[in-house]
């Protein structure tokens, strides 16, 4: 098995060796031009179109959540409150709900004759970005002078806040005989995203929805990427390694913390936006504390710190959640003879992968490099150890 | 400002602490302690252990608060500033037990002692228009050249700093307080755990650096030759007060200061 690694690792350098520096820019064109052509493949509006725009958009999430956990070590339970925010965001900005609103703004023709606030859906997405990033720097103000463990307790309690104001918005008035929410009921018929010139997205069609949500990817990958290898990326790193020493040597561990929660949370707020048109309706009932955790599942499996981890485990848990298991091997215990569906044991799959995964590969999928060089050089000096214990031993007898 | 301008003393004051104390609950770590660092001179602080030396580091740098009394940095008050709000204004230090990021490299961890120094902010890392990657690039070619400056093989500039060996990881930890550029450096047992050879080499290296690099140099230091043989004031710390202060023959002959080491003569 060492053996094995030992040779990948040798043709894994090879291969670097031989690419000339500036291979991973033809990389990364190739697998954007893969990116957009995919869809041709498949049927326009076809259950693994809609399981590949969700598994999208949970990539999205994980990217946002791997900031604040990945990069700057900070536990955060509460991500579902900007999927939430996100999603919200969309109700409020996107269809008919604030019925006494009279605003458009570059909406489609049959939109813009309809009661209520409807802005573009670029717009929107701007607006959940910044109403993620301002609720996450109100929260986080008070609460990431805190260390460790009492930031997932206050983040845990931040996200079931949300979820309840959620349900219980449709109580609080807002003027006017309107609401904050729809609670339960859930802000229905939204606007579906409008362009001059492309017009708007159905259901029948689902192309669209991919590509918007890959442009989005896109844009979350590379900022991602930007902030990991930038003076910002650095101080995360050391305060999560160490945050006396990071303040000792210039870090302003408050502000700095503060960036990553507000970054990660716009991220949340850009995919919760986009969940909330494609799923047509806003229901307080989506935004369970179970999400939090089903999203920093992801990015454990992917490799914590890691973006192309927390990519693969986004992707990798989004098509298993909506294709895999509904789609796939839904029937698989009902072969057995067994009365049950798999889609009503999902959590225990996904408790059973992520147990698996713990035990057989805890770095994650695609490991950040840093943990990388750790893991094996602590592997390294475990199996120096060993040799010497055992030639002592040898000496011995 | 006062009315009349004083002329400032040929060696001011670079670094002043004025009657701290520190209190931890009901404990008194650092009683009512004044200390003056003299511009471009090397100072020792020495004590027995639990004396409160560390207590007064970080006291002077801001991770702990003091609970009486005013610090001074130059002409400015910096008594309750946060620690990274005082080393951007020129104080740096190392630590008592190496506290290096062990999962970053060694240049990496002399680019984050130059934080302080960059304008980078959220837009500007993402965008990365062409003045934050000469930022970026200047940060990195400063990192190496001080590692190279205290004594780093080229070899292991990109190892992570866990890696390391101990020697090296001392070193890297002064670049890395360095790379703050610092009026003032703070340097909390620096030849812990070294050879004589080494603490003769590192005594030399706090000559030159003071000379070069026209700094200040406080040291927590228990090795009694590197005190003796590189500090121009000696100030002794016992039971968080500060019992003696003045050139090192004069210490060494103080008698408190005996006392507080070998004990009470019956």
């Amino acid at each position: 098995m060492n053996e094995l690694r030992a040779q990948l690792r040798e043709w894994r350098d090879a291969v670097h060796k031989r690419l000339p520096p500036w291979w991973s820019r033809p990389l990364a064109g190739l697998f954007i031009v893969i990116g957009i052509v995919l869809p041709f493949l498949f049927p326009p509006a076809s259950g693994f179109m809609n399981a590949t725009i969700i598994a999208v958009a949970y990539a999205v999430m994980s990217l946002g959540l791997n900031v604040v956990v990945g990069f700057a070590g900070l536990l955060d339970l509460g991500y579902v409150a900007f999927y939430a925010l996100g999603a919200y965001s969309l109700g409020w900005f996107g269809s008919g709900f604030f019925f006494n609103e009279h605003v458009h703004v570059l909406v489609s023709p049959v939109a813009s004759t309809l009661p209520g606030i409807h802005l573009n859906f670029i717009l929107i997405l701007i607006a959940a970005a910044i109403i993620c990033a301002v609720a996450g720097t109100l929260i986080g103000l008070p609460t990431l002078r805190l260390r460790g463990d009492y930031i997932a307790i206050v983040t845990l309690a931040f996200g079931e806040v949300i979820g309840v104001l959620a349900v219980n918005g449709q109580s609080v008035p807002v003027g006017g005989g309107m609401t904050l929410t729809a609670g339960n009921l859930g802000i229905s018929a939204v606007d579906a995203p409008y362009f001059p010139g492309v017009g708007v997205f159905g259901l029948l069609d689902l192309r669209p929805w991919y590509w918007l949500i890959f442009a989005i990817l896109l844009v979350v990958l590379f900022v991602n990427l930007r902030l990991r290898d930038s003076r910002l990326g650095r101080a995360w790193v050391a305060l999560r390694e160490d945050e006396v020493a990071a303040v000792s040597m210039g870090i302003p561990a408050v502000k700095t913390k503060l960036l990553a929660y507000s970054i990660g949370a716009a991220f949340g707020g850009m995919a919760g936006a986009f969940l909330g048109t494609y799923y047509t309706e806003v229901n307080a009932g989506q935004f369970q504390f179970g999400f939090s955790i089903f999203i920093l599942a992801m990015v454990i499996i992917g490799g914590l710190g890691s973006i192309w981890g927390a990519l693969v485990g986004g992707l990798a848990l989004g098509y298993i959640n909506h294709y895999l298991i509904p789609d796939v091997l839904n029937d698989l215990p009902a072969k057995f003879g067994l009365h049950f569906q798999l889609t009503q044991v999902e959590f225990g799959i996904f408790g059973f992968l992520l147990v698996i995964m713990m035990v057989l590969r805890p770095q994650g999928l695609i490991p950040e490099r840093r943990r990388r060089l750790e893991l094996t050089a602590e592997i390294a000096a475990e199996d120096a150890q060993l040799v010497e214990g055992r030639g002592t031993v040898g000496g011995a007898t | 400002m006062s009315a009349v301008e004083v002329p400032a003393p040929p060696a001011a004051a670079v670094l002043r602490a004025e009657h701290v104390t520190k209190e931890f609950g009901g404990l008194v770590a650092v009683e009512d302690v004044s200390l003056d660092v003299p511009q471009y001179s090397i100072v020792s602080l020495i004590g027995p252990n639990g004396a409160g030396k560390t207590t007064l580091f970080n006291v002077l740098t801001g991770l702990n608060r003091p609970t009486k009394g005013t610090i001074l940095l130059g002409e400015r008050d910096i008594t309750r500033k946060r620690a990274d709000v005082i080393t951007a204004s020129g104080v740096a230090r190392t630590f008592q037990n190496i506290r290096l990021f062990g999962a970053m490299t060694a240049v990496e961890n002399v680019m984050i002692g130059r934080n302080a120094r960059m304008r980078a902010g959220l837009f500007g890392s993402i965008i990365r228009p062409p003045w934050v990657r000469r930022e970026e690039q200047e940060t990195r070619t400063r990192a190496r050249e001080l590692l190279a400056y205290v004594g780093l093989r080229e070899a292991v500039f990109d190892r992570l700093a866990a890696h390391l060996s101990y020697g090296d990881q001392r070193r890297v930890e002064i670049a890395r307080a360095l790379a703050s550029e610092p009026k003032v450096l703070l340097l909390d047992e620096p030849t812990a755990g070294m050879n004589p050879q080494e603490s003769r080499a590192l005594t030399e290296f706090m000559r030159k650096v003071r000379d070069e690099l026209k700094l200040t140099i406080l040291l927590i230091e228990h090795d009694m030759k590197v005190v003796m043989g590189v500090s121009e004031r000696v100030t002794v710390l016992d039971y968080g007060r500060k019992i003696a202060e003045g050139a090192p023959a004069e210490v060494r002959a103080h008698p408190r200061v005996i006392e507080a080491y070998l004990g009470k003569q019956e």
